[in-house]
């Protein structure tokens, strides 16, 4: 009996182990990206950067993740150690926790949420390693703990959107939904207020708003319900592309021209939602440019050779109407 | 009167009646269903079209609970069977042939039942326990899921794949064809061979019912396998439904929905006698309640707690020892003489369609 027990034990633990071998690879590959040198490896003029992601949560992200793994090369001076944090904050602080005992020469993370940063980054400033924040900014009063924060502003981006709207639609008495990202991100803070303050003043109207937390799938079920509950909806506007691309589906299904019956603004511009402006089934796209890598590159250099950098690094983001997508498209990066 | 309060799919049903109140009064059009463009479209359309993948997931994990199991990784085969699925078509030099398509659900199905067949092999070849066994696939199953989109959301554009999302079969929207067409056959063979009444006898005693003859342990696998090939089938309609496979978050928590969804339907988790017909009430309810947030414009801050208070009001009203006290409160007040039936074990109430069945 004891023995079977053994057994079983050992069978289970065995195809646990190479079940669990088999899922981790894909994170692996990421994170033992070169065996660099661990002091002072600057020295050789290797930079070795320590990377949290968020995720690979959108399109968007992973045309971000592109531009850091693409810029960040052995050829151009980096060590590059990637980490995917899967949305989660402790994954990140593990992550930043290690590149802190592997002594990397800057720690580089775009934070999950922009609270509760301070501990960790003391650490890391404790050790003497440059931070710093790529895409979306933390909330802590004590601003010595990061270098820059590279990113787009994302009440701008809000606001161009709006400011398209009040010049487009003005005076038709537009009535408009909103379909929200993931409650509490700051960029879904910021693009609602900045789209707010833009329409005030103008006669459109925003009749109703809800979380389609930056997925396609969401975004689609929850334009569904708005067309359920309101017969007189002229104007969507999307937080990100692929909740546009939902709401799309949905505008479809109820028999509906996207783009015409109801005009569809968002925010990002990446492949696909630039495909679907070109089509004519999208309005309006502001770009959130996520090609970071190059500014990160440079911030980064700059912080090792002790040079001054600017606390806040605002990327240039472009606007494109269905005219400028069908020229922009061929040529897109991402 | 009586008798129907006391029917085991009162509460779930009520609960349902009640959402689909709430939106006809917010909107009072929400119950029409008209003809477009050649099918039927409106709310009601939607819930059973949004119904579709939970059922599918649901239906698995009451089989999996009868036998006093629980399939964690449901959602994780989800994201795997989008994976391979989208894949495989995005890599194909035609994704707009059927044959290309047939072959990615062939693929994706093919794979999900071996991930059943795993779990199922874990839990009664090993005799690891239900809930660690699936847990290994729950966080190793989206790493494979990564592993084969890259990393990235795959898309596609496929007409014949996106037919499973967004097409109509007879005016029906086709996931919901499906869906409800698997659930038939299951219902249908679960119920009406001794299948239902092995399974249960399974879930109640698994030592007492191999003594006398029942194959528990081909049992138990045969239920782990159906569970992750019914995943599977969700996963393909998700996917197929924003025509995207996203690793990260496609039937992200479908194992809590479809737990909850055999749950509000009256299915206890200590196994033994299941309820599929509640299985699908609870579903239902998900969906339905789900679409009630945006109709009745909840903000998105208290939506977490609004579906709390529906859930917890459903299940109390469903609970045993709840509906007890309620009766018991009901009595005191008409000051009805005290009646004979055994009113302590409401949960034992002979109920003829599942006694009887096989």
């Amino acid at each position: 009996m004891a023995r079977t027990t053994l057994t079983r034990t050992v069978l289970a633990a065995v195809s646990a182990a190479a079940l669990f071998a088999l899922g981790a690879c894909s994170s692996d590959a990421g994170t033992q990206t070169g065996g660099g040198g661990e002091t002072g490896a600057a020295d050789d003029g290797v930079i070795t950067l320590g990377f949290s992601q968020v995720g690979a949560e959108s399109g968007w992200r992973a045309a971000n993740t592109k531009s850091i793994q693409d810029t960040l090369t052995t050829e151009n001076g980096f060590d590059l150690k990637f980490s995917d944090a899967q949305q989660k904050q402790e994954n990140q602080i593990q992550a930043i926790r290690s590149y802190i005992t592997q002594g990397v020469d800057v720690i580089a993370f775009s934070p999950v949420v922009e609270t509760g940063w301070d501990a960790v980054l003391q650490e890391a400033k404790a050790a003497g390693i440059p931070v710093i924040l790529t895409d979306r900014a933390v909330d802590s009063s004590d601003e010595t703990l990061y270098e820059s924060f590279i990113g787009s502003d994302f009440v701008k981006e809000g606001e161009m959107a709006g400011e398209w709207a009040v010049e487009q639609y003005d005076g038709e008495g537009y009535k408009a939904v909103e379909l929200q990202g993931t409650t509490g991100a700051a960029p879904a803070i910021d693009r609602k207020e900045g789209f707010e303050s833009a329409i005030e003043g103008s006669d459109i109207e925003i009749i109703d708003s809800q979380t389609g937390n930056f997925t396609r799938a969401e975004g689609k079920t929850v334009m569904e319900g708005f067309l359920n509950a309101h017969d007189d909806i002229d104007l969507v506007f999307a937080h990100n592309d692929d909740m546009g691309l939902g709401a799309i589906e949905a505008i479809e299904a109820a028999g509906l021209t996207p783009g015409e019956d109801i005009k569809i603004i968002t925010i990002d511009a990446v492949k696909d939602g630039m495909q679907a402006l070109a089509d004519g089934k999208i309005n309006y796209i502001v770009e959130c440019n996520p090609l970071l890598g190059p500014d990160l590159a440079e911030i980064a250099e700059k912080v090792i050779a002790g040079e001054e950098v600017e606390k806040r690094i605002v990327v240039k983001d472009e606007a494109f109407d269905q005219e400028a997508a069908v020229e922009a498209l061929p040529t897109r990066e991402y | 009167m009586r008798d129907v309060l006391r029917h085991h799919l009162f509460w779930p049903v009520a609960a349902l009646v009640a959402l689909l109140v709430a939106n006809t009064v917010a909107r009072p059009g929400f119950l029409a269903v008209t003809v477009r463009d050649g099918h039927l479209f409106g709310a009601p359309i939607d819930i059973l079209r949004t119904t579709a993948p939970l059922l599918l997931v649901a239906l698995g994990m009451t089989l999996v609970i009868a036998t006093r199991g629980i399939d964690l990784s449901v959602g994780a085969v989800v994201a795997v069977s989008g994976a391979v699925a989208l894949s495989h078509i995005a890599s194909s030099p035609d994704p707009e042939s059927p044959v290309t398509v047939l072959t990615a659900i062939g693929l994706a199905l093919a794979l999900c039942l071996v991930l059943g067949v795993w779990n199922g092999f874990l839990v009664s070849a090993l005799g690891i326990q239900p809930i660690i066994a699936t847990l290994i696939l729950m966080t190793a199953g989206r790493g494979v899921a990564m592993l084969i989109t890259g990393g990235m959301i795959t898309t596609v554009n496929s007409a014949p794949f996106k037919v499973l999302g967004s097409g109509f079969w007879l005016g029906l929207p086709v996931a919901a064809v499906i869906a409800f067409g698997v659930f038939a056959v299951v219902a249908f063979v679960v119920r009406r061979t001794a299948l239902g009444m092995l399974l249960e006898a399974t879930g109640i005693n698994p030592a007492a019912s191999r003594l006398s003859g029942v194959r528990s342990r081909t049992l138990t696998w045969t239920v782990y396998t159906a569970s992750g090939l019914f995943a599977g089938l969700a996963g393909l309609l998700i996917s197929a439904d924003t025509m995207a496979a996203d690793a990260n978050n496609a039937g992200l928590f479908i194992e809590l929905d479809a737990i909850l969804a055999v749950v509000i339907g009256g299915t206890a988790l200590s196994g033994g006698k299941f309820n599929l017909s509640g299985t699908l009430v609870g579903a239902l309810v998900i969906a339905t309640l789900e679409r009630t947030v945006t109709v009745l414009g909840i903000s998105p801050l208290v939506t977490p707690l609004f579906m709390a208070l529906v859930v917890i009001a459903v299940t109390l009203l469903q609970s045993p020892r709840m509906r007890e006290r309620l009766t018991a409160a009901r009595r005191r007040q008409v000051m009805a003489p005290p009646e004979p039936q055994p009113a302590a074990r409401p949960d034992s109430t002979p109920d003829s369609t599942e006694v009887k069945a096989g």
